[in-house]
């Protein structure tokens, strides 16, 4: 293990060479364009391909052609830029190709704020391409998980083959931090591979798994791959009993996947408030619990790695354990109705929300904790 | 009689099933033929070859045919053509698009692939009308055409494919019409043989829509009015603005040799390894 000073950005870059990357197409935005700098000085020293788009649409299509030409692929943006993006992430759900994107968060509706943080892309990494569909989205909050999530969000992405969004913000992707790095080469994952010869090849079949072997184009495996509803050979349907079949294929794998997803970090479980938290947010978190528990206030943190799919099992038993919950956001409260839902009337469920461009702080939590407390 | 199997009938999907979408009379089963006898005289190996599209009649293509096929979104075919060609660049890549999908909402993405002169065999299958969702105006309806979404008719002039692609950097830039089949045949071999960015650009009937709205009934009269409405492009030199007047200039408009995009790519990488 080798100990560095990274900035968040940067960190993100890295993971995701560790994880095997050789493919960035993107488009520089405000405040992730760091993630791209590094991609352009790295991955053509790796043999891989570094290319500049014509906008955010360009570099997810380049990114899922190139994934499907085998190459681990990735692209990285922000608000306004993520908005682009969303038509070639639901491209990417529906085909199933591996790839990642990361959004480094800024203050939105529309340009919003360039260089201000926000979390108010939470639900649009959800919901933000149309239609019903399954997502994995992965929330850093510090230099070193920048590193590390990124890095996992790769080996999701192949391993569900699915597109993985990897969501910071301008608070985690510009900060520098000491980051352990790890020195041998870490767990890396592929896609699942046929294992029959291309003329029994069934591209779109359950496996049993729900995760279909992808073979990249010029393998010998010639199938067709499309954006609409398609059977399992691939081409178009519109027969009810085969856009039943995909679209719930599509949901049961990453419901599976939800199982290997609890990704959490606890600090005083069980205690009479329990605080909610996930990216820079859950930084000002843990300093205010550390301070209202030496005022002798009985106050936890569960701090989230993943959004989605909600952890449904994590949230619930921290929820089984507490009298209530507090749940901070820099948005108008986005997890916080996850909470609700997942709550059904157990706790009482309270929530801080700051959406002026500055940082939720250690002393707004402290001040909201003790109003709770008195 | 011995039942003898078409040529080009193992270019087509096995396990398809046919028939085509596409209407009877429609020109774009013209251009398929055009474009499979071409890859056959090339002798390129299925499993090598990688068909990209858009949205739209033309962009069904891929479907029917054996090759690694991706049908992708609207407008936006090149791009993720580009990331195969870049991540693979011994594929053969050919993109399919239509006047509506290329110009109007891919258009920006048709500009930045000529601009980087990636190596990619584009193929517009112009046909004036955005045909699949009903014959709507597209950025390649003749001014004054009246179609559903330009009931008094299109105010707006007509966009010239090629002159835009050719402006834009393409190595090649070519424009048939499925009337003139021999001139296509030598288009589509050497756009898809050329060394960097080769477009061509394809006047294709719709005989359902733009048929209609212009007054010409059958495939036959539309096809006869591209016969009509076509110059030569070695004729067009001598002939003045005037008399080209809503004329298609067809043939070779532009082949020249540029570097491509991965001809640049691993120049920059050679260079970087000896750093």
């Amino acid at each position: 293990m080798k100990a560095v000073l990274l900035q968040g950005n940067e960190a993100c870059a890295k993971g995701a060479l560790a994880a095997g990357c050789r493919f960035y197409a993107g488009y520089p935005i405000t405040p992730s364009s760091e993630i791209m700098e590094v991609m352009a000085r790295e991955v053509p020293r790796l043999g891989g391909v570094f290319i500049q788009m014509e906008d955010e649409s360009a570099s997810l299509g380049a990114v899922i052609g190139a994934s499907l030409a085998g190459v681990k692929s990735m692209t990285a943006t922000s608000g306004p830029g993520f908005s682009v993006m969303q038509e070639h992430i639901g491209f990417a759900c529906m085909t199933e190709v591996p790839c990642v994107i990361v959004d480094v968060m800024r203050g939105g509706p529309s340009t919003g704020l360039a260089t201000q943080p926000s979390q108010a892309d939470v639900m649009q990494a959800r919901w933000g391409t149309h239609g019903d569909h399954p997502i994995i989205v992965l929330a850093p909050s510090s230099v070193q998980e920048c590193f590390e999530l990124t890095a996992k969000a790769f080996n999701l992405a192949e391993r569900y083959r699915t597109p993985v969004i990897v969501i910071t913000d301008a608070i985690v992707g510009q900060m520098r931090e000491e980051v352990t790095l790890p020195e041998a080469d870490m767990e890396i994952e592929v896609r699942p591979q046929p294992t029959v010869p291309p003329e029994e090849f069934v591209p779109y079949d359950d496996p049993g798994n729900c995760v279909p072997a992808m073979p990249a184009f010029g393998d010998g495996y010639r199938y067709h791959v499309t954006g609409l509803y398609h059977d399992v050979h691939g081409f178009p349907t519109t027969q009810s009993g085969e856009i039943d079949f995909l679209i719930r294929r599509l949901f049961s794998k990453i419901c599976q996947a939800s199982q290997h997803l609890q990704w959490f970090d606890s600090w005083y479980e069980n205690s009479e408030t329990m605080v909610i938290a996930y990216g820079c947010v859950a930084r000002s978190a843990l300093r205010a619990v550390r301070e209202v528990r030496e005022k002798g206030l009985d106050v936890g943190l569960t701090k989230l790695k993943v959004l989605w799919p909600f952890m449904d099992a994590t949230i619930s038993g921290v929820l089984d354990n507490c009298r209530r919950v507090l749940v901070p956001e820099m948005n108008f409260g986005q997890i916080s109705r996850e909470v609700e839902r997942v709550n059904q009337g157990r706790c009482e469920i309270l929530t801080l929300n700051k959406v002026d461009g500055t940082a939720l702080t250690p002393p707004e939590i402290v001040r909201k904790l003790e109003e709770i407390h008195s | 009689m011995k039942h003898e199997e078409h040529p080009m009938r193992k270019y087509l999907r096995p396990n398809k099933k046919m028939p085509t979408i596409w209407c009877s009379g429609c020109g774009i089963g013209i251009f398929v033929q055009s474009l499979v006898r071409a890859i056959d005289r090339i002798g390129y190996s299925k499993d090598d070859v990688v068909m990209v599209s858009g949205i739209g009649c033309s962009s069904r293509i891929p479907i029917y045919l054996d090759f690694n096929t991706l049908h992708t979104t609207h407008g936006r075919a090149l791009t993720f053509a580009t990331g195969v060609k870049l991540a693979r660049p011994h594929l053969k890549v050919i993109t399919i698009m239509g006047d509506g999908d290329a110009v109007a909402i891919g258009g920006n993405h048709l500009i930045h692939a000529a601009k980087r002169n990636v190596e990619i065999s584009a193929f517009v299958i112009n046909n004036h009308v955005y045909g699949m969702t009903g014959g709507q105006c597209s950025p390649t309806t003749p001014y004054g055409l009246k179609t559903t979404t330009s009931p008094y008719g299109n105010r707006e002039a007509a966009f010239d494919v090629a002159r835009v692609v050719e402006a834009a950097g393409a190595a090649f830039v070519g424009r048939a019409t499925v009337y003139h089949t021999p001139l296509l045949d030598r288009l589509t071999e050497a756009a898809l043989r050329k060394k960097g960015f080769a477009m061509v650009e394809v006047i294709a009937q719709c005989v359902t829509y733009s048929g209609r709205w212009m007054g010409l009934a059958s495939p036959a009269e539309m096809m006869t009015w591209q016969r009509d409405n076509s110059v030569r492009v070695e004729r067009a030199k001598e002939m003045s603005e005037t008399e080209l007047a809503g004329k298609m200039v067809i043939g070779v408009l532009t082949d020249r040799e540029r570097p491509t995009y991965n001809e640049e790519y691993n120049e920059l990488l050679a260079e970087e390894s000896k750093v």
